[in-house]
């Protein structure tokens, strides 16, 4: 019994991957190239070649750092999609602000500045939408949704007139010399961002099953009814979520900003709230799993770069592979709910 | 008012609905007993009965929802099997239920085209024409291309009406209407169903307010525990005051005369109270209401100036047909609801400002009726679920920090105490039985610190086990000296343990009855508005 459970478990996973990989396949045939040539560099260039698995780690941290912020938000049932806006305005703001610092502050005081402010600028940016859905229930879908736009749109504003970096052609702001961004890790090119990240993942996950704070998120996100009939402020606990989470995201912009590129260029939004959603929902909002499928997920966004380069498989193809990875875990969960309930029936 | 009067009448031509000896059993429940009844075209037949006399159950054979155990039903002469609501709906009978089930996005029109065959093409022009045509035979005017959530729920009714009588106005069956409507909507439901009536629609009429049962109806019948007891022809009422009728009716629907034996009275826990030695009729109020009232969203019964004062040991019951402001009087002694007048006290202190957390820290404790709609997370487990209002607090979060050995420890405990049968304490609540959730509510809410305690309806949907568990925890609780407040609809209930009974009515107190001999008639009358 209980080895059948297992074998299930292990089955729920595995299943929707391998489907996704075989459909995956089919699809590039179907483009003319060959899959195995395809996943085999992929694979290589993303994972076991050094450079390729030190770019995938350093790629990990931004992406951990929202998947924390997300995680915060859709346990407590609120469905923060603002992430993106967030995440960009705090990029710029800390990337901005860093080379004013870093003039008369010493290096360390400066990134940890840049860190905290980028996560009030995040949280600050959330307070619409949480204000609006503790107050008065608007749904904060549409709202962050909007505010992520306007987030993305005030992001362009400030690098191209406030923040703008006269010294360069292209608008950006001005650069943080590369010995002042975050240190590396030991000989790497990993910076610390990816410790800042793991981290932030393992006390969310602790912050969720551990504490009371955790609980009573979660209580509000699983039954928000109850959570009131428990005497607990659901308005209060909806605008705490939602600085979390959104500052999570913001701190997540001051690892790419501060550790990796230095300075923020108008053209730059990676997008990544929106890519960092699926892989939320695949781990089941469970705070250790998703770092395994953000790992999974850097290495097929690194390797599927390189891809897109040498075998000229289009760099979206790694969209088609998550999203056909979503798709089969709904029809595997689909599946295994209709074996329980024939099973109890 | 004879027992003849019950027997079917000598002609049954012309019948609109006939049941002969209709029985239905449930599980433990006899909900309706060899009911033998008429339903005549032309007639405004009021049902009457308190909650569990079987009305429902009648009202569902007939819409098709439940099938007879045994006797038959003929519609128009012909014996039928009606065997799902769509059935009742060709065999042209229409039921409307006590809460509004449209769809409020969607427009009028829209909303009574629903249900058509998928297949076939949505004829619009077909709809506007009848909507018209039962327009004229209601005599309302309701614009067809608005959105039915905008209607005022008297008007979103005669929508529910229109969509009844949809596809032939033969019989219409209103279950409990006026229960949300207010006293102008009731006064344009009235002119409804006389202007139908008139057309030869047969109509039943389920009520629980006896001056609308006199007021519209045409022919009475009181059910009792599935038992068809009485009936009250046009003759009757034609001939009899106000004042008869009601007396007549509310001794069918409580008379403790004739009926259930001693045996099933311990069975169902019935029977006097025996007064708790805890309480002094000198003490002062634990929990006292002064001219309380509340807001209330549509569709809800706010309270208006209630007063109640309850004293340690003391058990006040609160009767009342469901919607009267139950749930309002619940949710402000608990602090769940701001009163938005009047205040508060608990133990001679202003406590009208405080929330949930406040007065649960002064001993104030709410066993809700909604079990896994807020008294319970269905997903979380049943030792989460145990701690649900406490989280946070010593002994078992220390410094925010949750302690899952304690919590689950203590779970094990009240398990066991409680006799909750559930697979584990880590078991998700939701996965148990009615009476096994209870069981974990009444273990969360009755704990050491406990000092007042509210139910509402707290052995609603039990069987008569868990039922008869839940009467003697409350009857022991305030043995023990809690202050109880006891909110129910079953008066048998409020009988056996309550010391006075509050009654409300349109969400005022409209009257506290001490538990004597004579408190079944004074509190039906109260209930029913006949006082």
């Amino acid at each position: 019994m209980s080895a059948r459970e297992a074998i299930a478990g292990a089955l729920r996973v595995a299943l929707p991957i391998a489907l996704a990989l075989t459909v995956g396949g089919a699809v590039l045939l179907a483009l003319g190239k060959d899959p195995i040539d395809y996943y085999v560099f992929v694979v290589e260039r993303g994972l076991l070649s050094w450079a390729g698995f030190q770019e995938s780690l350093t790629r990990s941290a931004p992406l951990l750092l929202i998947a924390a912020g997300l995680i915060v938000a859709f346990r407590a049932g609120i469905w923060n999609l603002g992430v993106d806006g967030q995440f960009l305005l705090a990029a710029v703001i800390a990337a901005a602000l860093a080379p004013e610092l870093i003039a008369f502050l010493p290096g360390l005081l400066t990134l940890l500045i840049g860190f905290v402010v980028a996560a009030l600028v995040g949280a600050a940016w959330s307070l619409v939408p949480a204000l609006l859905k503790a107050r008065i229930g608007v749904n904060e879908i549409v709202t962050s949704l909007m505010m992520s736009f306007l987030g993305i749109s005030l992001a362009n504003v400030l690098i191209k007139i406030p923040f703008n970096d006269p010294a360069t052609t292209v608008p950006q702001t001005r650069t943080l010399a590369v010995e002042d961004r975050l240190p590396r890790l030991f000989d790497t090119t990993v910076h610390a961002g990816i410790v800042i990240a793991v981290a932030a993942v393992v006390l969310v996950h602790l912050m969720m099953t551990r504490t009371a704070f955790g609980l009573r998120l979660q209580m509000v996100g699983a039954n928000p009814r109850a959570a009131q009939h428990a005497g607990l402020d659901v308005g209060r606990l909806t605008v705490a979520t939602f600085a979390l989470s959104a500052g999570l995201a913001g701190m997540g912009g001051a690892a790419d900003a501060l550790g990796v590129l230095g300075t923020i260029r108008a053209d730059w939004d990676p997008g990544y709230g929106l890519l960092v959603v699926p892989l939320v929902f695949l781990a089941r909002f469970h705070g250790i799993a998703v770092i395994g499928f953000t790992l999974f997920f850097a290495v097929l966004m690194i390797g599927g770069e390189s891809a897109a380069r040498r075998l000229g498989v289009p760099n979206f193809f790694v969209l088609v592979l998550v999203g056909l990875l979503l798709l089969f875990l709904a029809v595997v969960e689909y599946l295994d709910q209709m074996r329980r309930r024939r099973r109890v029936a | 008012m004879t027992e003849a009067a019950v027997s079917r009448p000598a002609t049954t031509t012309g019948t609109a609905i006939a049941l002969s000896a209709v029985t239905k059993r449930f599980p433990g429940v006899l909900a309706n007993d060899a009911i033998t009844l008429d339903i005549l075209p032309g007639e405004i037949h009021v049902l009457l009965g308190e909650n569990g006399a079987g009305k429902s159950t009648l009202i569902a054979m007939l819409a098709g929802m439940q099938q007879p155990d045994a006797g038959t039903i003929a519609v128009h002469g012909r014996d039928v099997r009606i065997g799902s609501p769509r059935e009742s709906l060709a065999l042209g009978i229409g039921t409307v239920y006590q809460h509004v089930l449209l769809v409020p996005t969607l427009t009028v029109i829209e909303n009574l085209m629903l249900g058509g065959a998928w297949w076939r093409r949505q004829d619009r022009g077909a709809a506007l024409a009848r909507f018209h045509e039962l327009s004229a035979t209601l005599g309302v005017a309701i614009e067809p291309d608005i959105p039915v959530g905008r209607l005022a729920l008297g008007e979103q009714q005669q929508v529910e009406i229109m969509r009844a009588l949809w596809r032939g106005e033969r019989v219409l069956i209103l279950d409990e209407p006026t229960s949300m409507l207010t006293p102008q909507g009731v006064a344009d439901l009235g002119r409804v169903m006389q202007r139908l009536r008139d057309q030869g629609v047969a109509i039943v009429f389920i009520t629980h307010k006896l001056r609308e049962a006199y007021a519209f109806g045409n022919r009475v019948s009181v059910l009792r525990l599935g038992l068809l007891v009485g009936q009250l022809g046009p003759d009757e009422l034609a001939r009899l005051t106000e004042a008869e009728v009601t007396d007549a009716v509310i001794r069918l629907m409580f008379g403790a005369s004739e009926g259930h034996t001693d045996d099933a009275d311990a069975l169902l826990g019935r029977g006097r109270r025996h007064h708790s030695s805890a309480l002094r009729a000198d003490a002062p109020p634990r929990i006292a209401l002064h001219g309380v009232a509340t807001e209330a969203a549509p569709g809800e019964c706010a309270l208006h100036a209630v007063d109640l004062a309850v004293r340690p040991g003391e058990i006040l019951g609160v009767a009342g047909v469901d919607g009267n402001g139950q749930k309002h009087l619940a949710e402000v002694l608990a602090g769940q609801r701001r009163a938005a007048a009047g205040r508060v006290m608990i133990d001679g202190r202003d406590a009208t400002a405080e929330g949930v957390a406040a007065r649960r820290a002064r001993g104030v404790r709410y066993v809700t009726d909604e079990r896994l709609g807020e008294g319970t997370i269905a997903a979380f487990s049943v030792a989460t679920n145990l701690v649900a209002k406490e989280i946070g607090r010593p002994p078992r979060w220390r410094h925010g920090i949750t302690l899952w050995d304690r919590v689950h420890a203590h779970a094990r405990e009240s398990v066991r105490r409680h006799d909750v049968r559930t697979p584990s304490e880590r078991t998700p609540i939701g996965r148990l039985s009615g009476g096994n959730i209870q069981k974990v509510l009444l273990a969360r809410e009755l704990d050491e610190d406990a000092g007042i305690v509210v139910y509402n309806k707290p052995t609603y949907g039990l069987d008569l086990h868990n039922n008869a568990l839940a009467r003697a925890r409350i009857a022991d609780g305030a043995a023990r000296g809690l202050a109880t407040v006891l909110i129910s609809t079953e008066l048998d209930e409020l009988l056996a343990l309550a010391d006075r009974v509050a009654v409300m009515l349109g969400g005022r107190v409209v009257g506290v009855v001490d538990n004597g001999a004579d408190a079944e008639l004074a509190i039906g009358r109260l209930m029913t508005g006949a006082a």
